[in-house]
């Protein structure tokens, strides 16, 4: 196949990956205002227990029970509610800083147990020979499935999501952001709305994270950095545009096509280099999340385009 | 009983440590009305700032660390009128993502100025001295009485400046209470500008010490960064003397814990505690006493 083409499938699927993790994010933050900076800890713990519930038995750790891979997904779902669940009962009636840092808390937590627990995770080895989805479709085969289904799980999520945001329950998840005692005021629970939110947002964050390393194939600690995940899903929602599910999906998409073209330019630098480049890269994030905040801090497709768009909408069916 | 003496000992070394980036961190969270995540890499900026000092220049360590800290807090005036201040009116978790922002500048502009090596002040092994105690010894390198004494000193200044000049007991009653403090006529941008200086040149110092402590490299003050939070929630938000017994409690717990638990989890401590104390009295520990 023609390299560009498969460069494509391949620029695609990750950024589609990305977009689960932005829409997630997006219930999280976008809708309820909860700020979650150890997203890093929900994608490892999603990946690893889809990958421990789906592979080979083996020798030298203890996960590898061979099922099917829905069944790992489902797992990887499950789990990183169930951490979430955990974080959000002692937090999530607190200050609002209070549960930044306690994500970040988690997302070392986690970070020290896949490195250290090694009777469970191989430790820093990592695993390979995951098993891959559509392997028995050949490389090009594969490739192409896997996008697709990529793309079909971002679309689902996106569907969910919107869904989820026009029904009372986004709205009463958007007035909490706004305005938490008035909505106290009006008798809804505030603490178990924002717990169903974080939970929701977590488990499709281990979805992403499930997809993420079935579809590379190999799991470690090391795959997990903080900045490759929690800080370019924070930089592709806000660029984007919290709040408006669109702008998660395009924010994933344009912010991935900007990083990864930074790596095109940094691998031209002199290999001596290679190092700094990295050290480029970070700083380039931190650069746009903060020039985001002072200039669009609405992001490319604001939450207010998407009110109105739904008011428009309300309006035309009322005339129907 | 030696061994405990010991692990007592590192744990003061790294509560002096911790205490001077958490006062920082409390006060700007109560006077500033937000978490600032980029206070771990100020802290790294301090011990390269005097690294270069020391390495470059030749100067001796105590020397370096008030140049030092002088020049990180002039990169924190520069970020806060360039980015912070601007951001002030809207809401302060816009800050507080933008200070992740700013966390991420210093961190990347550390690895390329620096390089992403480990680093030490001094080449060599420094002599311990060596207190015999019961079966044991106690090992005491020079440098952890410089952190310890310095730290002594930094706290006991900011002590006076609280309780006697006008800017610190301006700087209290804006932690107590903001509102009653604009309204009897304290000059707010003063009082904001004064937070950022102490704050800053403290967690520089506490960088610097840290860097003597072990060695440096960029993710020195991230790695930082929980403990801190953890000593300063401890304390209780905007209480610099609950940060001083906070960052003695983490410290503390952080070396100790080595007896109970695998060394691969002294970090997850600070986070235990900090759990804890959030379960139990969410408003910290030393919640209730005014300064």
């Amino acid at each position: 196949m023609d390299p560009l083409l498969n460069y494509a499938i391949f620029f695609i699927t990750i950024a589609g990956i990305y977009a689960v993790w932005t829409l997630a994010l997006n219930v999280q933050w976008g809708l309820t205002g909860l700020f979650n900076i150890g997203i890093v800890a929900f994608v490892a713990v999603g990946g690893y227990t889809s990958v421990l519930l789906t592979i080979e038995p083996s020798a030298t750790f203890a996960g590898g029970l061979g099922l099917p891979l829905p069944v790992g997904f489902l797992g990887a779902m499950l789990v990183s509610a169930i951490l979430a669940l955990l974080i959000g009962l002692i937090t999530l009636n607190l200050r609002a800083d209070y549960l930044a840092i306690a994500t970040i808390g988690i997302a070392e937590i986690v970070r020290l147990f896949l490195k250290n627990e090694e009777w469970l995770t191989n430790g820093v080895r990592g695993i390979g020979g995951v098993p891959r989805p559509f392997s028995d479709l050949g490389p090009e085969g594969m490739a192409l499935a896997n996008m697709v289904l990529v793309l079909l799980c971002v679309l689902v999520i996106f569907l969910l999501v919107e869904r989820a945001r026009r029904a009372p329950w986004g709205r009463v998840l958007r007035a909490i952001r706004e305005n938490e005692l008035t909505v106290l005021a009006s008798g809804k629970t505030v603490k178990s709305f924002r717990l169903q939110s974080f939970v929701l947002g977590a488990a499709l964050m281990g979805l992403g994270g499930a997809l993420y390393s079935h579809f590379v194939g190999f799991i470690s600690p090391e795959a997990f950095v903080p900045l490759q995940t929690t800080f370019l899903v924070w930089v592709m929602l806000i660029a984007g545009g919290s709040g408006n599910s669109k702008g998660a999906v395009l924010g994933a998409f344009v912010i991935w096509g900007i990083w990864s073209g930074s790596q095109i330019v940094t691998g031209w630098l002199p290999p001596e280099l290679a190092t700094q480049a990295g050290a480029l890269r970070m700083g380039l994030i931190g650069l746009l999340l903060v020039l985001v905040l002072l200039f669009r801090h609405e992001g490319l497709l604001s939450e207010e385009d998407q009110r109105r768009a739904d008011i428009a909408r309300e309006a035309r069916q009322d005339r129907r | 009983m030696a061994e405990l003496l010991q692990l007592v000992f590192f744990g003061l070394v790294l509560g002096s440590i911790l205490t001077l980036g958490a006062i920082g961190l409390s006060l700007t969270y109560g006077i500033l009305k937000f978490a600032h995540f980029a206070h771990g890499d100020f802290m790294t900026l301090g011990a390269y700032f005097a690294l270069s000092l020391v390495a470059t220049a030749q100067l001796p360590i105590l020397v370096s660390i008030p140049i030092a800290a002088l020049a990180t807090l002039v990169v924190a005036l520069i970020a806060d009128r360039l980015i912070y201040r601007r951001l002030r009116r809207t809401r302060p978790v816009i800050l507080l993502i933008a200070s992740v922002g700013v966390a991420l500048i210093l961190r990347s502009a550390v690895q390329i100025i620096w390089g992403p090596n480990v680093q030490v002040y001094a080449q060599g092994i420094q002599l311990p001295y060596v207190i015999p105690f019961g079966d044991g010894a106690v090992r005491i390198k020079p440098d952890h009485l410089i952190i310890m004494g310095g730290a002594l000193c930094l706290v006991t200044s900011l002590h006076f400046f609280l309780q006697h000049t006008r800017v610190g007991k301006a700087m209290r009653a804006m932690s107590d209470n903001p509102d009653l403090a604009q309204i009897t006529g304290i000059d707010t941008e003063k009082v904001v500008l004064w937070t950022w200086g102490i704050g800053i040149a403290l967690a520089a110092v506490g960088g610097i010490f840290a860097g003597m402590d072990s060695q440096l490299h960029p993710n020195l003050g991230w790695q930082l960064l929980l403990p801190i939070f953890a000593a300063a929630i401890l304390g209780g938000i905007g209480r610099p003397y609950g940060a001083i017994a906070g960052g003695m409690t983490i410290g503390l717990a952080q070396e100790l814990s080595t007896m109970v638990i695998p060394p691969e989890y002294k970090p997850a401590v600070s986070f235990g505690i900090m759990v804890l104390v959030l379960i139990v009295r969410p408003r910290g520990i030393f919640a209730g006493s005014s300064t």
